[in-house]
């Protein structure tokens, strides 16, 4: 069942001849426990994309819909508490905040929707375990390495109840290794069922969801189709 | 890829019958390439003519015949292994002949055809990567194999990205360099290369 679905949206920045159109007519739907990839080159709507299924921004036309829930339908506030309450982001320069320690970074969303600090805590420190790294929890940003930052801002996206993973070329910075490792954090956050999108423009990151969609000058223009088996490409291999 | 000079490399470790060779090749490629048994003998035959290796003393041709590297082969493996593949001059790449062929088609869509071919290289590299999931198969001669073929997919998606976003500049008439002869490597130039 879909979980986040976006319908018929159009995204239109500046007025008349100053006009852009960002994203034109885009239907997407992600299911919970899927992981889906939107690839396209810079300037192809894929930020705009995920910020408008984040409800961080509002379509020029056309519907989100977030756990059933219309975007449209909500008040401010109400769009504020489904994005701590439910969806959880991850953004190529990890966004942590440099006065907070990793355990605090990954607590602060639970503690602002009104979990019990030493209960947000717990949580966070969970979390922190799940990724190793449980020995950095007292750590500030600025003490880790990037790949340890972008665990601690993987952990506070999937912290608590949250459905909905949305992230934006968040290996972008990495080496190969630590973006394997950010991928199978995120991959596992589906299995547990989540569901994902993760933007970008790199094909080896792309190629961890299980389905890739194809942006293009705002529009999508093609898809993958399921992956039938992965044992395939070794049969195809011819012997030696 | 060499089975010769993996065959040198394998009984470098100690001498070897023909079946072991066969098992620890394909093991030591992750079981990515398999091998035939008559491949094995056959390659071991050469190198024994070759004086690269020395089997038993033995009337015995079948799974029990030993053999062993000789100081000949042990500085032939040595080479290889030092010795660079032939990178000097592009391969005839059929995905890149494809592409530019594309281009003098009238009426035809080359960014659609870039499409279909970027397409198929993320689903065969959605497939390499569901392998790296299944950790009980996942040793690190299978990690390395996967990663080559990994990185060689991206390669060729890395170039139809480039390629469509330099098309769609000069379809904008934004400035394009004028092509420019395609020297080869001072180097690496071959006899009868154009200079």
């Amino acid at each position: 069942m879909s979980y986040l679905e976006l319908r018929d949206i159009s995204k239109v920045y500046g007025e008349e001849a100053a006009e852009v159109h960002a994203l034109h007519r885009i239907d997407l739907s992600v299911d919970a426990g899927s992981l889906v990839a939107v690839m396209g080159a810079s300037g192809s709507g894929k930020s705009t994309l995920l910020t408008i299924a984040g409800s961080l921004e509002d379509p020029t036309s056309g519907e989100v819909y977030v756990g059933g829930r219309s975007l449209s339908s909500l008040s401010r506030n109400g769009k504020a508490q489904l994005r701590r309450q439910s969806i959880g982001y991850v953004f190529q320069d990890y966004n942590l905040l440099a006065g907070l320690s990793a355990m605090e970074n990954v607590s602060l969303p639970l503690e602002l929707d009104g979990v019990a600090a030493r209960k947000a805590q717990s949580a966070a420190l969970t979390a922190l375990g799940d990724f190793g790294l449980e020995d950095r929890a007292s750590h500030y940003p600025d003490m880790l390495s990037g790949g340890e930052r972008q665990r601690v801002a993987i952990a506070r996206a999937v912290v608590g109840e949250r459905r909905l993973l949305l992230a934006d070329e968040p290996s972008g910075a990495l080496d190969s290794t630590n973006a394997e490792v950010v991928m199978r954090l995120i991959l596992a956050a589906c299995h547990r069922g989540m569901a994902a999108v993760v933007v970008t423009h790199d094909a080896q990151l792309a190629a961890w969801a299980d389905r890739v969609v194809f942006l293009r000058d705002g529009r999508i223009v093609d898809q993958t189709l399921p992956i039938d088996g992965s044992e395939a490409v070794l049969a195809d291999l011819p012997n030696q | 890829m060499s089975v010769r000079h993996a065959m040198l490399a394998l009984l470098s470790e100690r001498p070897k019958y023909g079946l072991q060779l066969r098992q620890e090749f394909e093991s030591r490629t992750g079981d990515v390439w398999p091998l035939n048994v008559g491949q094995v003998y056959t390659t071991l035959q050469r190198l024994e003519r070759d004086g690269l290796v020395e089997s038993d003393d033995t009337s015995d041709e079948g799974p029990k015949k030993g053999f062993r590297i000789t100081a000949e082969g042990q500085t032939e493996l040595n080479n290889w292994l030092r010795t660079p593949p032939d990178l000097s001059s592009p391969p005839r790449d059929e995905l890149v002949i494809k592409i530019l062929v594309a281009l003098g088609l009238p009426g035809l869509d080359v960014h659609e055809v870039i499409q279909v071919h970027r397409r198929y290289l993320v689903e065969v590299m959605q497939q390499w990567t569901r392998l790296k999931e299944d950790d009980t198969r996942f040793d690190l001669n299978f990690a390395l194999v996967v990663d080559a073929e990994i990185f060689r997919l991206d390669s060729l998606i890395r170039w139809l990205d480039t390629a469509d976003g330099r098309l769609k500049r000069a379809a904008a008439g934004a400035d394009v360099p004028a092509p420019q002869p395609f020297p080869l490597p001072k180097a690496r130039r071959k006899a009868g290369a154009p200079q």
